[in-house]
């Protein structure tokens, strides 16, 4: 496989390239746009076949992707913060409509107070608006990601959004083995869609109105195929990693193997925290990590089965929900034990909101305190704030 | 694993001799990092990038506080971008000076760490035309520190050059000249 030093804008682009979409309707915010000037330029120098559709508003460039995507195209779009913010609406319809759309979200803050550096609020917003939703750890997940997206997608029927962190793998240069051009096609395949607007022999209607007759059947089958989503994730998993020897799963479970507590993050945090981790394991102490990859559909099955023996979980959440009781990771993991009847305890870390910057020793700092906690039993605080000034 | 920090000012191209020296690193099948700090982005503002190079993945994504090696793009940073500051006990500081390292220690009290020098802005002025430290500067860092083979740097920042220069071979040629200029002129205590 060619080895190429890409950033992580560049390898989402690329990945783009090698997918050849029919359709990209995108409008460009720091720190996604690089993805759409790389990709429009590949439209103008006829590297792709893909129609690039230059809207005047992220809502345009959603609605765009909906319009095109409803009449049996593949599509593709790229954004960050106040411009998945402002797709939000649209979101829900591509979902609803269950329309195989994939975007290449890189996260940042949102305002106010202005930011354009990383964290995960941007993509935490919409994460009930019934898409797929998968981080990346560094710049080779991230173009694998955007792949596998694709094929996700359209087995499943329903849009997915790969993140990278913003500036810290969007705009870092690494190194990555990027595909063929030809293994790409061959592992996505043709895009044969379900229904198609365009198929004047098989009529169809989108998006009408639907009231309390059947709305919420029909929700109730877009919350199936999230469930079912599982199966096209793991089978999509696989066949990437059969094919080119790199494996995924919703979540790596990384030194948790004869750990006593687990630390749990997604994003690039999670490369920082292996550090972390194998530095506290030459110190003898029993730490592992669960690098969450997919965040939506949330894995919360496997999650109870490998996280259920520890004593002590402590959840890094790049995120508030402004519930006042913490992150949505920790939230979610949390509840996902509660039925266990013997549970590990839960703490939450709140961090690198608008970029602050997270080290190995804060890493370090949380582990050693869910140790104490697992000894002790006591917990002074549920949910604390790493790395800020108070 | 090392790892550089480069200082300069917005426009001198501290950002693209930390790309352009990731991807000869990638070249050679090394894992590396290249990412400038984002801060408010002005020409002449003092500005830093980063590398990390190593064997084997690279896993952190945090800053570069501790580096190995620092490398100096204008001499008039050394004070008040405190170019020192977390480098390594032994480790290298590559200035772009017309002085001699022993000269630098004595006007900027530098105690410990190995310092080299070289005149980039003048090398640069007399290769490329103007002044473009960036370039001679990745010579003089090859020179010190042995990170990959010096002749085969230049044979792939040759392609690289041209991509960049869209074939412009005064340029490249400028460029290719003022590497190794600055290979050879480095000067270390």
């Amino acid at each position: 496989m060619p080895l190429k030093a890409l950033t992580g804008n560049e390898s989402m682009a690329e990945a783009m390239r090698q997918i050849n979409p029919d359709v990209v309707a995108a409008y460009p915010i720091t720190p996604a746009t690089e993805v759409v000037q790389i990709f429009s330029s590949f439209v103008a120098d006829g590297l792709v076949d893909t129609e690039f559709v230059a809207v005047e508003s992220e809502h345009s460039a959603m609605s765009a992707c909906v319009g095109a995507a409803a009449a049996g195209a593949r599509v593709m779009t790229s954004t960050a913060s106040q411009g998945l913010a402002l797709m939000h609406e649209v979101l829900y319809v591509a979902a609803g409509l269950r329309l195989p759309i994939v975007l290449c979200e890189i996260n940042r803050s949102l305002s106010a107070p202005i930011n354009i550096h990383c964290d995960h609020s941007d993509t935490m917003g919409s994460r009930d608006a019934g898409w797929i939703q998968i981080f990346s750890e560094n710049v080779q997940e991230t173009y694998d990601n955007v792949i596998q997206a694709m094929k996700i997608a359209e087995s499943s029927r329903i849009p997915a959004l790969v993140t990278t962190d913003g500036f810290i793998l969007s705009h870092c240069l690494e190194r990555i083995e990027v595909l063929e051009d030809s293994e790409v096609q061959s592992f996505i395949g043709e895009y044969k869609p379900a229904y198609s607007l365009l198929d004047i022999e098989n009529p169809i209607t989108v998006g009408p109105l639907d009231l309390q007759d059947y709305y919420f059947e029909h929700k109730r089958q877009e919350i199936e195929a999230m469930r079912e989503a599982k199966k096209s994730i793991e089978k999509v998993n696989k066949e990437f990693g059969d094919r080119f020897r790199r494996r995924y799963d919703f979540f790596e479970s990384y030194k948790l193997n004869g750990a006593e507590i687990a630390i749990v993050a997604l994003g690039s945090t999670a490369g920082t925290a292996k550090v972390a981790i194998d530095s506290l394991r030459e110190e003898g102490k029993k730490v592992g990590l669960l690098k969450l990859r997919v965040f939506r559909p949330f894995p919360y099955e496997k999650l109870c089965e490998v996280l259920q023996k520890f004593k002590v979980v402590a959840v890094l959440d790049r995120s508030d929900s402004m519930s006042s009781t913490g992150g949505p990771v920790f939230t979610e993991a949390r509840s996902a034990l509660y039925d266990l009847t013997t549970r590990p305890r839960f703490v939450n870390y709140i961090y690198g909101l608008g970029g602050r910057e997270i080290t190995e020793s804060d890493i370090k700092k949380v582990a050693n305190e869910a140790l104490k906690i697992s000894k002790t039993g006591k917990i002074k605080e549920l949910v604390q704030y790493l790395g800020v000034r108070e | 694993m090392v790892e550089i920090r480069w200082h300069g000012r917005g426009g001198q191209g501290a950002k693209t001799a930390a790309i352009l020296f990731g991807e000869v690193a990638v070249s050679y099948g090394k894992y590396i990092q290249a990412f400038p700090e984002y801060g408010p982005e002005r020409r002449g503002a003092p500005v830093r990038a980063f590398n990390r190079l190593d064997d084997n993945p690279i896993l952190l994504h945090s800053p570069i506080d501790e580096p190995d090696v620092v490398v100096v793009l204008d001499q008039s940073l050394i004070e008040p971008a405190k170019v020192v500051e977390g480098l390594k006990e032994d480790g290298i500081l590559l200035i772009n000076t017309p002085d001699q390292p022993a000269e630098v220690r004595k006007k900027y009290k530098i105690k410990g760490k190995k310092i080299s020098t070289v005149d980039a802005s003048k090398i640069s002025k007399e290769t490329i035309g103007k002044e473009l430290p960036n370039t001679p500067l990745l010579g003089a860092l090859v020179k010190i520190t042995r990170f990959v083979e010096f002749d085969r740097m230049v044979k792939d920042l040759k392609i690289q050059f041209k991509k960049k220069f869209r074939g412009n071979e005064k340029l490249i040629k400028g460029n290719i000249n003022s590497l190794e200029r600055a290979y050879k002129e480095v000067v270390s205590e």
